[in-house]
């Protein structure tokens, strides 16, 4: 046998690997054993005399279809068809020291949550007292700093970015205490909602490791947002079987245990779950399929239809909307819901494919929901002066004109890429600028409101 | 003539038992044995030799490492386990009962042949 052949007998048997290898039935070692097969029967054929390129065409022949083998192996190995979390996954050499400390550290951070929570009430500030605005306020102040802490650590932010971290974590938490915020304020409430969205944004911060002027990175944490929601509420789930089995099997011996476990475990659990929800979001993130796509999918077509269906009856019936006091705050969800279904099927879809059917409908979803939204605009704007401005209203019609911009922009990007003159970058690139209008308006509410309607 | 694929399948575990009773093994040399053994009547394909070791070593009838001899590549080598050989003892008498129901059968019967035409057919 010539050195060419043999050369040339490699380059074909790893060829063939990597055909293998590209079975997700056939693991590693399952396709170093058939190669190891693949060169006995080759070295026996040369051996009676056949050269090697007609040897290894036999010896292929003789395996049989490749897929005919994955099936067999399949009936064997099903469980290879699930994809399935390792923990802890096998780490390449180099990385495995910091991935051996990524569970710790999770877990560390993950107990000083829980710990947080309860420090207050060593100062007798209690969950069941009057209290409760205490909580609502600084309910992110207890939950997020340990995640974005776990994320500084896990992508070895610089000094800068820490300081970055510390210093808005620092104004939310002077934001939410440091205001005389009358009893009966609206602005309680909205900072209670909005705080958690502007510090959300801080995280952002750490996930990217300080690279938030990166696309590519803003979007990744976008799509680690929607993760996040899922294992989150699926935690929240579980966590809520394990109160409901706790609380009754200790009645069944008499114990009460309501206190425990709604002083203790729902908060301090519930705080932790947002450090696990984000360890885990980072674990599984290459292993299995991303939920937020997946559910995009089902829902664009339905709410497309349901959308559709409202402007239908709108018109038929000649129904004006019924501008009452919180119609506002279901449109505003109403967009927000839209704008998720946009987001994550823009988080998810190929940059460089054609335009296609699910893109048109995207397309629809978006322009009846802006139809949809003028039109309660354009209703509400007679009201507004007769209600006035209060803090609740002015940021109602905020977040609606951010998101009706937002979408606005989105669709028009749309129609300019279904109809081929654009390219999908471009609506990408607008989504991940438009994070920090976001921000933008989410610390406005939280500094500027009580300032600008005198704590009302 | 060919064995059928049922067949095959059934004397699939002990042909492979009693191969590794012998001493420890790997793929293609057990391939090539029951070649050899059946004079080229038992076909087996890698499809199913490789999930058939897999599945013994899954019920801990084998057990199986990787093993590099001087010069050579890496090979995965089969070796039976304690269990495995009472499987194989089992499987035997089985094996055994069927052979001789079956050599009673045909010594009764003397030798096989086609049925002769029934009379009241032939007749009609």
């Amino acid at each position: 046998m010539t050195v060419g052949s043999d050369n040339e007998l490699e380059g074909q048997i790893a060829e063939w690997r990597a055909y293998m290898d590209r079975r997700r039935e056939l693991h590693r070692p399952d396709a170093d054993e058939l190669e190891d097969h693949l060169r006995g029967r080759i070295a026996d054929l040369t051996g009676a005399g056949l050269r090697p390129d007609e040897a290894f065409l036999i010896a292929v022949k003789r395996m049989g279809s490749l897929d005919e083998l994955s099936r067999e192996f399949a009936r064997e190995h099903s469980e290879r068809l699930w994809k399935q979390l390792v923990l802890p996954a096998e780490p390449d050499p180099p990385a495995a020291a910091r991935s051996r400390r990524d569970l710790p550290v999770m877990l560390l951070c993950a107990a000083l949550a829980a710990v947080a929570i309860k420090v207050p009430g060593l100062f007798g500030v209690d969950m069941e007292e009057d209290d409760t605005r205490f909580y609502a306020l600084n309910l992110s102040l207890f939950a997020l700093p340990p995640m974005a802490a776990y994320f500084a650590w896990k992508r070895q932010v610089g000094v800068r970015v820490v300081a970055v971290l510390a210093a808005l974590f620092a104004v939310g938490g002077v934001a939410a205490n440091a205001y005389p915020l009358a009893q009966e304020s609206q602005s309680i409430a909205l900072t209670a909602i909005h705080l958690p969205l502007a510090l959300w944004l801080a995280v952002g911060v750490a996930y990217v490791g300080g690279e938030w002027g990166e696309s590519r990175r803003r979007m990744d944490f976008i799509r680690f947002t929607g993760e996040w929601l899922i294992y989150f509420v699926l935690l929240g789930l579980g966590g809520g079987v394990l109160m409901a089995f706790t609380a009754g099997t200790f009645e069944a011996i008499g114990v009460d245990a309501q206190v425990a476990i709604f002083q203790w475990v729902l908060p301090c659990g519930a705080m932790a779950a947002v450090t696990v929800a984000a360890w885990l979001v980072e674990a599984k993130q290459s292993v299995i399929e991303n939920m937020a796509p997946v559910l995009t999918r089902v829902f664009t077509p339905l709410f497309a239809v349901a959308l559709s269906a409202f402007l239908v009856a709108v018109v038929w019936t000649n129904n004006g909307i019924d501008i009452e006091r919180d119609v506002l705050i279901i449109f505003d969800l109403l967009l927000v819901v839209v704008l998720g279904l946009l987001l994550y099927a823009i988080s998810a879809r190929d940059l460089a494919a054609p335009p296609g059917l699910f893109d048109r409908l995207q397309l629809a979803l978006v322009v009846s929901a802006l139809v949809i939204d003028a039109m309660v605009l354009v209703a509400i704007t007679g009201r507004i002066s007769e209600w006035g401005f209060s803090p609740n209203k002015t940021a109602a019609v905020g977040e609606n004109l951010i998101l009706l911009t937002n979408l606005a922009w989105s669709a028009w990007l749309f129609l300019a890429f279904v109809r081929g003159r654009a390219a999908f970058a471009r609506l990408e690139l607008w989504q991940t600028r438009y994070l920090a209008a976001y921000g933008a308006w989410a610390w406005t509410v939280v500094l500027a409101f009580p300032l600008v309607f005198r704590f009302a | 003539m060919r064995i059928t694929k049922d067949l095959v399948a059934a004397s699939a575990t002990p042909l492979v038992l009693g191969i590794l009773a012998e001493g420890q093994s790997y793929g293609y040399a057990i391939l090539r044995q029951v070649d050899e053994l059946s004079g080229g009547q038992l076909e087996w394909t890698e499809g199913l030799l490789y999930p058939l070791l897999h599945r013994l070593e899954r019920l801990g009838h084998v057990d199986s490492a990787w093993e590099t001899p001087d010069g050579g590549r890496r090979r995965k080598y089969y070796r039976i386990t304690e269990q495995g050989r009472a499987e194989l003892a089992a499987q035997r008498q089985q094996w055994a009962a069927v052979v001789e129901t079956l050599r009673g059968v045909w010594s009764a019967t003397q030798f096989v042949r086609p049925m002769p035409a029934l009379l009241w057919e032939v007749g009609g």
